[in-house]
This record gives structure tokens, sequence and C-alpha cells, in this order.
């Protein structure tokens, strides 16, 4: 087996089942009440570093680095809860999470941040991140990151990783019609853009929580500030889709009757 | 005056997929608007057939990138492919077909040329002289219309997004560019595609249909049993008699790893909405779904929309479906089945 040494890119993110609302400021558009909202680890960095966690797992002396930007009070709360699933460490960026940002400065904090990781061995390092953000939702940050870092073996997508004993590893990345391109990589190191994964939702482990927080408070103490000036980046307008629909309800309508008026529909 | 190229990769076959003509119409477009030139760029394998394919667009020239060693949707080499063509174009403007190949080197070849990129855009316009795009944000709940100043501005539009640009074939001349592949370029090695089986397909992006499963389907039912194994009959008839794709709502997809009861051939690649897609399509049909806006922004690029439901207060449909009807899905979607095959 391989000793990895695996990097997770993550942000924060609103809670999902929040109302966002944006609003115009003086630097461009934001959340309403942004700071006031509940924050969560973006869904798909999530899946990553779960991923990251069970392959260190399978390959003894392997380490999880956590690589987050977000403001320091909000990175600690989501930390509170992140620590209780898998072991990690955590490398805290003192910047925003919005997701208005652009992706290619906040890819060469990111870089920087890894970088500057003590003892980083690059052949032996794999970048994980999300495909994509919930709140970007641009799937446009980790290529800069590998590109960044000189990195030319990336992946998008990623639903799976196989690594062998010779350190090569096997990739599925989701393409178009819910089907996956499988790649074969001579080994680290490499970007991985994570979509959903396969693995289930790990327990909280308090015994695993003690033993983060260990490192990562100390890390959010001396969280780096940073700043995403998005130069040349300009938003005409941020809206809500006003689309409301007039929907009409059928109540007390017969099953059948029902479906002979969908099929009309569907065939029409 | 300005430049824009789009920017293509061919098909395993050699053609160019409805999404690469959607890119060039609006690469098109773009030029016109700005007064500018249009150049086609195109990288892969086998390329003169896609070449052809947009021959008569009007552009000023045709590069190319062709060879075994572009083939493969790989990083590094098709990073290399596109931004040598992107280069030789000396172009401004890029516009690409947001595919996962394209989307997979994008954002890195637009560092590699200090410019910008700008992902899933689906409007594009000329405004006041300069270009500005439509593109969600937050999991299309708001959407942006933005501007950049930097250039090159890397454009990649949604598929489905714009009207595919047709009546362009002809005898492409090709300019070919030549890449110098860097060491290590070839570490990774594209083994192929896995796909369902034929029967077992339940992802299809260009259906005029799409179904949307939640979880009602797996509940206990007004005789206070589950039933399972007649809802995948039912959906699975339901998908293949419409020739409709399948999509899922998170909570289904979910029960896979919480122990409870499933449908075995749901995976997270059907899951819409918030942590999952939002197809387009035509028309769309929600069964035992609940949620409020989160869970229904895989709605969103659904034009058509109806909903059966035992809930007329749901979340889902109420003030985002055009019809919701108050009934059992369980018998419904039975009869639906009964006259599609009848």
């Amino acid at each position: 087996m391989s000793e990895l040494q695996i990097v997770v890119c993550g942000g924060i993110v609103p809670d999902p089942l929040q109302t966002l609302a944006p609003q115009m400021g003086p630097t461009g558009p934001a959340l309403k009440n942004e700071m006031m909202l509940p924050a969560v680890l973006d869904p798909w960095a999530w899946h990553s570093l779960n991923e990251a966690a069970n392959l260190a797992k399978k390959n003894p002396g392997s380490k999880v680095t956590l690589v987050s930007l977000g403001p320091k009070a909000k990175l600690q709360q989501v930390m509170m809860t992140m620590a209780q699933k898998v072991p990690f460490e955590l490398v805290a960026l003192d910047g925003p999470a919005s997701g208005f940002t652009e992706s290619a400065e906040v890819a060469a904090l990111l870089a920087e941040a890894i970088e500057g990781i003590p003892g980083l061995d690059k052949s032996k390092l794999l970048v994980f991140g999300g495909w994509e953000s919930a709140s970007r939702g641009a799937g446009t940050t980790m290529q800069v990151v590998g590109e960044i870092l000189g990195i030319a073996d990336q992946f998008l997508a990623v639903d799976q990783i196989d690594v062998q004993a010779d350190g090569s590893f096997k990739v599925y990345e989701r393409v178009e019609g819910g089907k996956h391109q499988v790649s074969v990589c001579a080994g680290a190191p490499a970007v991985l853009g994570w979509a959903t994964g396969n693995l289930p939702e790990p327990p909280n482990n308090p015994q695993i929580g003690m033993m983060n927080m260990r490192t990562i408070m100390p890390s959010l103490q001396k969280a780096k500030p940073t700043q995403v000036k998005s130069e040349g980046l300009k938003f005409a307008s941020v809206e809500q889709p006003q689309q409301r629909r007039d929907t009409k309800i059928v109540k007390d309508m017969p099953a059948d009757q029902i479906a002979a008026e969908i099929v009309e529909w569907i065939r029409k | 005056m300005s430049k824009v190229l789009v920017l293509l990769h061919s098909e395993q076959d050699g053609s160019l997929a409805k999404s690469g003509l959607e890119a060039v119409g609006a690469a098109k477009s773009l030029a016109e608007g700005l007064g500018g030139s249009l150049v086609v760029g195109v990288f892969g394998g086998e390329i003169a057939s896609a070449a052809n394919a947009v021959a008569g667009c009007g552009a000023e020239k045709i590069l190319g990138v062709a060879g075994a060693d572009f083939a493969a949707s790989r990083y590094a080499t098709d990073a290399a492919a596109a931004e040598a063509i992107a280069k030789a174009a000396g172009a401004d403007y890029i516009v690409a077909p947001g595919t996962m190949r394209m989307n997979r080197v994008l954002a890195g070849v637009a560092y590699r040329l200090g410019g910008r990129v700008d992902s899933h855009v689906t409007g594009l316009a000329v405004e006041g002289g300069a270009p500005v795009v439509n593109r969600w944000y937050y999991r299309q709940r708001m959407m942006g219309r933005v501007q950049r100043d930097v250039r090159p501005w890397v454009i990649a539009i949604d598929p489905g997004a714009f009207a595919p640009l047709t009546g362009t074939e002809g005898t492409a001349s090709i300019e070919n560019v030549a890449v110098a592949l860097a060491d290590g370029s070839k570490r990774t090695s594209v083994e192929g595609i896995v796909a369902p089986a034929a029967d077992a397909q339940t992802i299809r992006p260009d259906a005029d249909l799409l179904f949307v499963a939640g979880a009602g389907w797996t509940k206990k039912q007004a005789d206070g049993q589950s039933h399972v194994k007649e809802a995948e009959e039912t959906i699975l008839g339901f998908v293949k008699g419409a020739g409709a794709s399948l999509g899922s709502s998170k909570s289904l997809v979910d029960q896979s790893g919480e122990g409870e009861a499933v449908l075995s051939f749901l995976t997270h690649l059907n899951q819409v909405g918030q942590t999952g897609a939002t197809p387009r399509h035509p028309k769309g049909l929600a069964s035992c779904c609940h949620g409020e806006e989160p869970h229904a922004v895989g709605w969103r690029f659904i034009t058509e929309r109806r909903a059966i439901n035992l809930d007329a207060n749901c979340g889902w449909a109420q003030g985002k479906a055009d019809v919701l009807y108050v009934a059992d899905a369980f018998a419904v979607m039975k009869k639906v089945n009964e006259l599609l095959t009848s």
C-alpha cells in the first residue's frame, strides 16, 4: 500500500435548508444576513473529505489535511461538527466564503496554503476537493489549484478511486448520461474534484473529535487573514428567480382520469 | 476588433455533439454583437467530421489539433491542445460547450492564458459594446449577470441553454496547430466508459420528460406496508414506456446509506436538486416528492412541470408546478403505464 499525503480543499456554505436572498453591497453582491446564516462544510467538499479519510485508513501512514477558506468564526462553528466525523488536520484561512468571489483568486490562496504545509511531499500528494460547490457552483477552482502546484493529472466529478499496491490508481469520473469514464493514473501527484462518491455518512465519534480539536483550535487561532478582491469581475445584477407558478390543484379526480390526462400531456 | 474563438472537441466517432453546435451558435452571436470575427478550434482523435459540421458557420479560419494522443478525454493532453489552439487564435473571448470533457480543462486553460473563466453560462448578450453572461449561484437559487475586464474570457455554456446552429455543413479547411506535450502528459491512460446495461439506463439527458421519484415511493402505504418492489416495477415501467429520464430526490438516494428500503436502480447520479443535478428537459413529472425551494431547484430548467402528491400544500409543487394532482402515485402511475403500453 502507498503512504499518501491527501490535502482536501473545502469551503463552507450556508446550510442548504436556509432561505437565501442576495443583496448588493459596496464591494459587490453578498447574501442577506450572511454572517447570521448557519453554515456547513460544502456538500461535495465533505464527500471528498470522507473519501480522503477512507483512503488514508486503507493506506497506513497517510495523512489528511483540510485547507479551508472562510470567516474564522464560521469555520470554527463548522469544524466543531466536522471534527466528530473523520480524522484530519486543519489549515484555516480567514477570508470570505461567498459564492460571488473569483475562483481563480481563491485557488491561488488555497495553493499557497498547500505549498506551506510543513513536510509537503508532492510525490505523495493527492489534492482533493468538491468538483463544484454549493455556493459558486462553477467547478473552476480545483483545476487552478492543480495548475499552480504544477499537477498535470486532474480528474473531475470523481465517484471512486482505487489505489493499487504500486501507487497507481484507477479513477471513475462522471460523464454525460449517467456513465463513468475509467482512467488509470501512474500515481501521485494528482488533483481529484469529487462528486458524491459512494461512502455512507460516518457516525459521530467523540474520540476522533477530541483528537482533531487538539490541532483544529490552534489552527483556527493562527488562521491567516486573506483577501479576495475579485479584480475585473463585475456584477450587473444578482436576483432571485421570480417564477412562482400559478399551480392548478387537481383534487378528487379518479386515478384513471388523471392517468389519461398525464398521458395526453406527455404525448402532446 | 474583438476576436471570438469557439473551442470544440470531437466525439469518439469524430462527430460534433449537439452541445458543440450550441456553442458555435452562441459564439457566432457574440462575434456579431461585438462586430468582431469568429475562429473555430477543434481538438480530438479525428476532427474532420466535426470541423465539416461547422465549415459554413462564417469563421475566418478553423484551427485543429488531432491525433491519437487527443482522442481520449484526459486533462493533460486536452489542456495542452486547448491552450495551443487558444494561443494560435489570440482570441479575446473563448466560448466552449460545458461538457464534462471541457469543464475538466477550461479553468486550467484560462489560468495558463492569464484569463478568467465562467462556467454554466445560461445567457450571453452584448450590452453597451461589452458581453454580459448569465449564470446561477448557490445551486440555481439566484441568477447573476456578470461582466469581466480580464481577457481572454473563457465562457463555458451549459448544454441545452442555447439553440444549436444548423445548416453549416461543408468541407472544412483545417489549419493544424502543433502541440508540444510536456513530459508526463500521458501518465494517465483512459480505459473506457462504464455504463449501465442498455435496459438499465435511466439517465437520458436528451429525453423530453424528466420523471422525479421522491421518498414517498418507499414509505408505508395505506395498508401499513411499504411496497418497494411494486414501486420499482412501476417506476421502471414508466421510464421505459415514456422514454423518460429518471431523477430522484436526495432523501430517496440517501436511504441506501441509512439502512432503509431502497429502489435498487437509483444512485447519486439520479439525484436532482440542491446537491444533485439540474437537468434540462421540456417536461417534468414529479411523484411522491416533498420539500421547499432547496430541494426543488432540480426543477429549475424544466419547462412544463406536473406533480403527483398526496399533500396539496407540498412545497415541491405549490408555486413551482403547473399542475398538482392530489392522488396516490401508485394508483395513477400504474394506470399511466397501462395506457402507455396499450
